[in-house]
């Protein structure tokens, strides 16, 4: 089976051409055959996937016509979905099933979309390799030996090795762009607010946002069409209507301003990471695009303001984990006790760490000096993207500055909290942003070519314009055409 | 703004030949009457099966998101205003983080520095008839955590317990607190205080205040300081009171303790003392070692909440008269005692039909004594309201008029009411048409009376003996050959005449 | 700012984590030296910048006193680590604060 788009399966679909209880059954074939090597599902739905199939087909036969009918999804595990084990990857709610499903994901559900199953993270969205999850772990389909990327890597990985059509996953500081950039695919995060929290497990509420990953920019725009707006059960969805973005693709970038941050600069970067860069800079230019020189001169303290308010909120929105409710409980002599071995056992060492510096940065004595001082600085930040945006309608940069690294190559935390240098600063802006596949490059003691990921963001609330630069630039330079996935060894029996 | 007390006589005590008084704040904590909790759907209502009312939200499952209740924060806002508070045009929740079992989140949404309400005052009435008032720093909105009960122990409390079982019920009930300056002085103005916040707020509909069941519950901080001094005393803050009574006898034993702390020398110390309805004392309650750092944050979840000039203006519009200046009125207008003034403005419904009564007789005393007599005995026994009974606000005057005229005595007044009661109509009307009018005319009284003096010749003796109790009798009888229509006081004064008494 | 003296096992007391005392200096060296990073926000001219509370403004965001179906009592109680009865069963509080 060839890799097919989302906009291509619904329209055969819809069209009667084939169903969608087919499409679900090879892809769940394909899936036993792969994922035994990527370890891309915590668990595959495999009964949710015929009945939610079913119903498709019936409601196609009864002549609906639904955006994305029969087109295999993988969902994060950070994501409730009602019925399923939803464990953010972590020991603390391995046995966990939700009993409700988030609006974003039912939205997607009730456009047609098939559940397969739900995908491997970093431990509660903290990390940016998946090498911080519990439960799995998972390799890049394009070296199997190196991360995919993460928060997100499962969902990442899913598609790159054509797992799933398309999957969703979240950014918090990059937790989407970063692993989409690192597996070769699309991956987008819209502006804080435009889809909806609500069942989506909070990291860290002010810069969570559940976002696509796909093999085409116009497949995530179709997703995120679906997905977005208003949410009454989520107070922070704005209440602005979401122009259809699909209309708003485009083939050249005449009249586009593109800004190329100066404190982005490409020299320190690897040689031929640095090249690839600059081809993908002078392919917008070729596109039409007009190339600016913008400054963001707040950039360089964006991992320390993230690096306060996430790991601060999340100390907050962490803990509930306690296990008197749902969830693993190590029953203790008191309260008090159960609490502290609960959450000791329950939690990996980066999501204690990030509980520790966000309790610490909230504390009295400490919350003027940390968190006040990180929120002022995040004002700054956004005034700098404001005023770069006056000059330009997109920005472009690396998503990342290197291709996957290898498992266990980033032991010291904060040699991994720099992988989010280029993406934490559009999230602390709240800005649209994604990772589309600008070209490959072959390090040494690389099996083979590995991807690399162009970021391309822009104002708040213009993902119908972003969305329109990058399919322009995708359309023209056709990366993801140019290399393959390297066969994955095939494993036996089903998970 | 300074503090008007003009409650004099606070609860002091003499320690070593020195005055000293005791200053209270009052913390109050009220479940606001709504048909959902604060931040979700769910039902609030009290005593149902445990853990029915429960969804994500409530039960702090992972990923589920708080929306706040809009009538929640209106019912807070009139709540402050009925205060004379300043509603500021800037609001926001906060997060207020710890552990408890009860709490879903491990942290409860709160406000913190910018609360809906700030300042306004309270005044009330005190049982000697004085007027007192307390200042109030501010009113803002959280929620309600779940309800624990221990297992194991002998008495249900935690200490003994073996284990604990949690109802997620209550969890996410919207909750007013009302936090009071230290302008209190005794037992007796904080049951004031406290009565008023609920007459206000019952009649504001903002909550229905039972402390019985919970919707109501106060902390109440006491300390003692000498009279004169600027300086406040050590405090301690007393919880777990269920009732106003339970306040008023927790106040008295914690002045009493401290006094006798001061008294040998000793040091109060700071400290929350729990009330132990039965043993009649506080004991400590323990707490930890460090104080609770809440590590307050503004909530990433919730949007904060504005106010323009018109929705303040609005609310404040939507006010119905309240139930303080009303008493206030009955008491200084209408010249009804303050018990008379309180229980007509407790009853629902009763304020309105007093004043409509009241407006067309314009004779405020016997209205009420008909109200609060005749007509709420009536209504205990048939269980209909005064103001939803056949005795209209019309008949109810047409009633007081005949009798203030001495058309009809008192014992035919009794009758028509319940009559009217029954089966409606005028009074008025009925007297005309039934004769029942009081005969008053001292001819046809003299003619009874001498019919009576000679039907009774016995009776007569005696009381010319000395027996003057028996006037009683004769009046009886002079009434029963009247039907009860002749006017008691003057056939009393008639007979009299006649027996030469 | 106070820099790179995070006390870790206090900050464990507060977040209810239980930790070994190897994992108190190792998380302490870590979190110190991200708090080491973190001081560069010391230089920044924040004295008249005010703090970002939501990045996409708004307010008033509400919901009207409608009620909505809760969930069924048994699915709740399922995933409860212990229950007893209709109950979720806690192990014992020691203080009036846990």
């Amino acid at each position: 089976m060839e890799a097919t788009t989302a906009r291509d399966i619904a329209r055969s679909v819809n069209a009667g051409e084939t169903s969608a209880v087919e499409r679900a059954a090879a892809m769940l074939e394909r899936i036993d055959e792969r994922d035994g090597a990527v370890g891309a599902y915590l668990a595959v739905t495999r009964e949710l996937a015929r009945e939610s199939a079913e119903r498709v087909d019936a409601r196609v036969a009864a002549g609906e016509r639904l955006p994305l009918a029969g087109v295999p999804l993988a969902i994060k595990d950070n994501m409730c979905v009602t019925g399923t084990p939803t464990t953010c990857a972590s020991k603390i709610l391995a046995n966990w099933v939700a009993p409700y499903t988030a609006t974003a994901v039912r939205r997607l559900l009730d456009a047609g979309a098939i559940p397969l199953g739900k995908t491997n993270l970093d431990e509660f969205a903290m990390g940016s390799s998946c090498e911080n999850s519990a439960l799995g772990r998972t390799a890049n389909p394009w070296d199997l030996s190196r991360v995919p990327g993460g928060s997100s890597g499962g969902s990442a990985a899913a598609v790159a090795a054509g797992e799933a059509t398309v999957s969703i996953g979240s950014d918090t500081g990059g937790s989407i762009r970063e692993p989409a950039a690192f597996c070769g695919v699309v991956g987008f995060k819209p502006t804080y607010g435009r889809i909806s929290r609500y069942g989506l497990i909070a990291f860290a509420s002010s810069l969570d946002q559940i976002g696509p990953f796909s093999n085409t920019v116009a497949d995530a725009a179709l997703l995120y069409d679906v997905m977005a707006g208003r949410d009454p059960m989520d107070a922070t969805t704005v209440d602005r209507a979401v122009e259809p973005s699909l209309p708003g693709l485009r083939e050249d970038l005449r009249g586009v301003r593109i800004g190329i941050v100066k404190e982005f600069g490409l020299g320190d970067l690897d040689p031929e990471v640095r090249a690839a860069y600059e081809r993908a800079y002078a392919d917008l230019a070729a596109l039409g695009a007009e190339l600016v020189e913008v400054a963001l001169p707040t950039a360089d303290y964006g991992i320390a303001t993230y690096y306060l308010i996430a790991p601060a909120e999340c100390s907050s929105n962490l803990a509930r984990f306690d296990g008197m409710r749902y969830g693993l409980r190590v029953e203790a002599a008191d309260v008090g006790s159960t609490y502290e071995a609960t959450r000791a056992a329950g939690f990996g060492d980066e999501v204690k760490r990030r509980i520790l510096i966000g309790t610490y940065a909230l504390s009295s004595g400490y919350y003027d000096a940390y968190y006040v001082r990180a929120q002022k600085a995040r004002t700054l930040i956004a005034a700098d993207f404001a005023k770069a945006f006056e000059a330009c309608d997109a920005i472009a940069c690396p998503a990342a500055a290197s291709p996957a690294f290898a498992f266990d190559a980033k032991a010291d935390p904060v040699s991994m909290y720099l992988m989010d240098y280029y993406t934490i600063p559009m999230s602390l802006a709240g800005l649209p942003s994604l990772s589309v596949p600008c070209g490959y490059v072959t390090p040494p003691g690389a099996a083979g070519p590995l991807p690399l990921g162009l970021e391309l963001s822009a104002p708040l609330f213009a993902e119908r314009a972003l969305l329109g630069i990058a399919h322009a630039y995708e359309r023209s330079t056709r990366h993801a055409e140019r290399h393959r996935i390297p066969a994955i060894p095939v494993s036996a029996g089903a998970r | 703004m300074s503090a008007t007390l003009e409650n004099a006589a606070g609860d002091t005590v003499e320690i070593g030949g020195v005055r000293y008084e005791a200053v209270m704040g009052i913390e109050c904590h009220v479940e606001l009457k709504t048909e959902t909790k604060m931040f979700c759907g769910c039902r609030n209502v009290f005593g149902a099966e445990p853990n029915t009312n429960v969804c994500p939200v409530c039960l702090g499952m992972p990923g589920a998101l708080p929306v706040p209740n809009e009538l929640a924060i209106e019912l807070v806002v009139k709540a402050g205003l009925a205060f004379g508070a300043e509603i500021p045009a800037f609001s926001k929740f906060d997060r207020k983080n710890y552990f408890y079992p009860d709490m879903p989140k491990d942290y409860q949404i709160s406000q913190f520095d910018m609360p809906l309400t700030q300042g306004g005052v309270v005044p009330f009435w005190l049982p000697d008839g004085s007027h007192g008032s307390c200042r109030l720093t501010r009113i803002h909105l959280e929620e309600d955590t779940g309800k624990s009960s221990h297992a194991g122990s002998r008495d249900g409390r935690i200490a003994g317990s073996t284990h604990s079982l949690v109802d997620f019920n209550r969890a996410g009930v919207p909750l007013m607190e009302c936090v009071s300056e230290p302008d209190i002085r005794s037992a007796a103005a904080a049951v004031a205080y406290l009565e008023a916040l609920k007459r206000t707020f019952v009649a504001l509909g903002v909550s229905d205040v039972k402390m019985e069941e919970g919707s109501l519950r106060c902390d109440v901080n006491l300390s003692l300081r000498k009279v004169g001094d600027a300086e406040y005393g050590t405090k301690t803050e007393i919880k777990n009171m269920n009732s106003f009574n339970s306040v008023r006898r927790a106040i008295e034993s914690e002045i009493a303790r401290q006094a006798a702390i001061l008294e040998s020398g000793g040091r109060v110390i700071q400290e929350t003392r729990g009330w132990d309805e039965a043993a009649g004392t506080t004991h400590p309650m323990r707490s930890k070692e460090q104080a609770h750092d809440y590590r307050y944050f503004p909530d990433p979840d919730l949007t904060p909440i504005e106010f323009a000039p018109n929705d303040v203006a609005r609310l404040r519009a939507d006010l119905i008269a309240l139930p303080q200046a009303r008493i206030d009125r009955y008491v200084s207008q209408d010249k009804l005692s303050i018990v008379q003034a309180q229980q007509i403005v407790d009853s629902p419904g009763l304020a309105a039909y007093y004043d409509a009564a009241s407006a067309l007789t314009g004779k405020p005393q016997p209205t009420v004594n008909f109200i609060l007599g005749d007509l709420s005995r009536l209504a205990n026994e048939t269980g209909t309201a005064v103001s939803a009974s056949r005795v209209t606000a019309e008949a109810l005057a047409e009633l007081v008029a005949l009798v203030e005229a001495k058309t009809i005595n008192s014992k035919t007044a009794k009758e028509l009411v319940a009559r009217v009661w029954a089966e409606g109509g005028s009074p008025a009307a009925i007297v005309e048409s039934e004769g029942l009018g009081q005969v008053s005319d001292a001819g046809a009284i003299d003619a009874l009376v001498a019919q009576v003096v000679s039907a009774n010749e016995k009776t007569v003796a005696d009381y010319r003996a000395g027996k003057t109790k028996v006037m009683g009798f004769l009046v009886g009888q002079v009434m029963k050959a009247s039907r009860g229509t002749a006017n008691p006081t003057l056939a009393e004064e008639r007979l009299r005449a006649a027996i030469g008494a | 700012m106070a820099s790179g003296d995070i006390d870790v096992a206090y900050v464990a007391k507060l977040a209810r984590l239980a930790l070994t005392p190897a994992e108190i200096e190792r998380f302490g060296t870590q979190l110190g030296a991200l708090l080491e990073h973190v001081d560069r926000l010391a230089g920044l001219p924040v004295d008249d910048v005010a703090a970002t509370a939501a990045v996409i403004a708004q307010s008033n965001v509400m919901r009207a006193d409608v009620p909505v179906p809760s969930l069924d009592r048994e699915t709740v109680l399922r995933a409860a680590p212990q229950r007893e009865g209709a109950y979720f069963r806690v192990p014992r509080i020691i203080a009036e604060d846990a």
